[in-house]
């Protein structure tokens, strides 16, 4: 666990946060089952946040960001994404998904398409892009992540870091308005976690709204600008990453924070 | 304490590996003579080997091509000093009835007052294999044979039955009709609404105007081809017919069923998993004989349903069958993230199973799909037991010639042989497929 995951100045020209909100969840339950997963979450982020969520494994942190664009299914409260409340309605569920970029722990690229294919393949169906358009987007992504050498490769024949990066650069093609990230970095081996973070720096820095779910204490503290502590399914606590990390207030937190940068 | 410590000046080159071990006499010491019992098996192995094929080729290898009977045969072993069981093949009978166990009872010209029009299966072949170029082999060949390839389906029941051009035509026309109507439909109403308008459209088409127009056309341009009754088919034509019949086919069908299985719909669902268990549940046999004698009875009377049609309706639903649980397999062998990497994307359900699961599912079953697609092929042989004259039952015919009586391993031998030659060619492109879609090596 780095706790200093970057080692240069972060320009924050861009990184402002503006009063209209991304994201509302309000009075937001889940269920597996019988299992109460996420309880009761109120939780409003504003266009341009970068927000951490930090938590012990099984707290909910995944399945909430999955809810935001239905991967999984709240059963009770809102969720309003950019202004569209994600209900059962197939076209609103499209509609918030081709917004919200996800990148997950295990990339998920699809292994039969060439990186060029993976990155042009929803522009092309969903936003029914020109193809010619959307090669030349996916090239500026994949320029951008420093890749656009491995552009007819295939995922199989990529590093994990390479990977994940072709995976962040495959959201973006699809010129979304808030990103999520499920845990990027920890399928990843040590030396290429470093430049999966720089490209997260990076987008951030463009002042793109983020929802991260990390392990990546480092990152949290020089990026967010907020930090959400779950745990059992709920919000616990959450502050800006100064005093979360140096004056945590419950005693949950404290021993989460000890834990994971004690050694 | 400096033995611990070492520190590499220098990188190792990379150097040749042993001569021992490559090479001819590598690849024998380590595969065949790798130690004292693997060497006694080996040379084993070898005579037998040996002993097998000495005893097949001198019994293969007999001047009897010429032959016009079994008697015959026996004479000409008889005067090169061989006698009994195993003297030596009798090839002349393959000779002599070589076109009847390729054409069966194909109209040949032997009678009187019928032309020859055996060349009509053989361009059947021959336009088989041409269109199905750019479905096997997409990269190496002109992309716009792919329209051979989609009216074929229309031109083999031509080209084997004959009859008036129009009927085909105006089948064919039913998928434009659906077309429209799925255009139509879907301006005003939900595409939803458009595919079961299409659906219907179709249908209605092939029930009611399909005959009435073809018969019209045909009144008005005859253009055609002499008809050919269903029993005249036999051999090695019908085999293949009834096969690329039944593959063709039970592929589609057989990807629509998993999906259905797999569906949340219940209604849907529960049909495709009762019809998978129930065709999977019984023989085909069974199934051949209901569709011989049992669906004539649920038939208005005096409907004249071919034979060779109601055999194509069962054996594809049975490939069917077996065809959806292999491709489900490889579903259920997808990692869930790729669901989610397509739903995280704004794929629709039908984008992201054409594009994303489908093609990485299929590709998986491949094995799975040419075995199923090599069974069906072989089962073809079971429409003997409904009369029907495939190479099989020829034999039957064949023997009952007094001139041939008494013979079986040339005919078998033969058809064997052919089989093979199918089989394993599909089997050899099953794995230059696996090959060529590999995408996690350099």
């Amino acid at each position: 666990m780095s706790d200093l995951a970057v080692d240069r100045d972060i320009d924050r020209s861009k990184m402002q946060v503006s009063d209209e909100v991304a994201i509302e969840i309000s009075n937001m339950n889940k269920w597996y089952g019988a299992f109460h997963v996420l309880r009761d979450i109120n939780l409003t982020v504003n266009q341009g946040e970068r927000i951490v969520i930090a938590g012990p494994s099984g707290s909910g942190k995944s399945t909430l960001i999955r809810c935001i664009n239905r991967l999984e299914e709240h059963q009770a409260g809102r969720i309003i994404v950019d202004g569209t409340e994600l209900t059962s309605d197939l076209k609103n569920i499209d509609k918030i998904r081709s917004e919200v970029g996800m990148c997950f722990q295990h990339f998920n690229l699809f292994p039969h398409l060439t990186i060029l294919e993976n990155l042009t393949l929803a522009p092309i169906w969903v936003r029914k892009t020109p193809r010619k358009e959307a090669i030349e987007t996916a090239m500026y992504f994949l320029e951008k992540v420093k890749i656009p050498d491995q552009a007819n490769k295939y995922p199989g024949q990529l590093s994990g870091g390479q990977q994940q990066r072709v995976a962040i650069a495959r959201s973006l093609c699809m010129k979304p308005r808030i990103m999520l990230f499920d845990e990027p970095t920890s399928a990843l081996d040590p030396e290429m976690i470093k430049e999966v973070l720089d490209t997260m720096i990076e987008l951030a820095e463009e002042g793109m709204t983020m929802l991260c779910v990390t392990h990546e204490m480092g990152f949290a503290r020089q990026v967010a600008n907020r930090v959400i502590f779950m745990d059992q399914g709920q919000i616990v606590e959450q502050n800006e990453p100064e005093e979360f990390f140096n004056n945590p207030k419950s005693d949950r937190t404290k021993l989460f924070l000890s834990q994971i940068l004690g050694h | 304490m400096s033995d611990v410590s070492f520190v590499r000046t220098e990188m190792l080159p990379e150097q040749d590996p042993p001569a021992s071990s490559v090479g001819v006499v590598g690849w024998m010491r380590e595969n065949l003579f790798s130690g004292v019992w693997n060497s006694i098996l080996t040379v084993i192995s070898g005579v037998f080997i040996f002993y097998t094929l000495y005893g097949l080729l001198s019994w293969a290898m007999v001047p009897t091509w010429a032959a016009g009977s079994l008697n015959e045969c026996r004479e000409i072993l008889h005067n090169m000093g061989r006698e009994g069981h195993l003297a030596g093949a009798c090839w002349g009978v393959i000779s002599e009835r070589w076109e009847q166990l390729m054409f069966g009872f194909y109209p040949n010209g032997s009678e009187e007052g019928t032309a020859d029009l055996r060349w009509r299966p053989v361009l059947a072949f021959v336009l088989l294999i041409v269109a199905l170029a750019p479905v096997l082999f997409a990269d190496k060949v002109p992309g716009k044979l792919i329209y051979l390839s989609m009216a074929y389906p229309f031109l083999l029941p031509f080209l084997l039955w004959g009859g008036s051009i129009w009927s085909p035509i105006a089948v064919a026309a039913g998928f434009g009709v659906g077309y429209a109507a799925y255009r139509v439909i879907d301006g005003v109403a939900g595409s939803l609404a458009a595919v079961i308008g299409s659906v219907v459209a179709a249908i209605l088409w092939w029930l009611f105007l399909a005959s009435p127009v073809a018969g019209l056309l045909a009144d008005i341009i005859p253009l055609g081809l002499e008809p050919v009754e269903s029993r005249k088919f036999g051999g090695f034509m019908l085999s293949i017919t009834i096969g690329v019949v039944a593959i063709g086919l039970s592929l589609p069908i057989g990807i629509v069923l998993a999906l259905g299985r797999q569906s949340d719909l219940m209604i849907v669902k529960s049909l495709c998993v009762g019809f998978i268990e129930f065709i999977r549940g019984v023989p085909l046999i069974t199934l051949l004989f209901v569709a011989s004698t049992l669906l004539n009875i649920f038939m208005p009377p005096g409907t004249d349903f071919d034979i060779i049609m109601r055999v194509f309706i069962m054996v594809t639903l049975f490939a069917s069958a077996y065809m959806a649980e292999v491709i489900r397999g490889g579903l259920a062998a997808l990692p869930k993230g790729q669901y989610e990497g397509a739903d995280s994307l704004g794929l629709n359900y039908w984008q992201a199973q054409r594009l994303i699961i489908m093609p990485q599912a299929l590709k998986i079953s491949i094995p799975g799909i040419v075995s199923t697609f090599i069974g069906v092929f072989k089962d073809t042989t079971l429409v003997s037991v409904i009369g029907l004259f495939d190479p099989l039952n020829l034999t039957n015919a064949i023997r009952a010639d007094s001139n041939w009586n008494g013979i079986v391993w040339e005919l078998y031998g033969f058809i064997a042989v052919l089989f093979f030659i199918f089989c394993f060619s599909m089997s050899r492109y099953s794995m230059y497929l696996e090959r060529k879609l590999r995408t996690d090596h350099h």
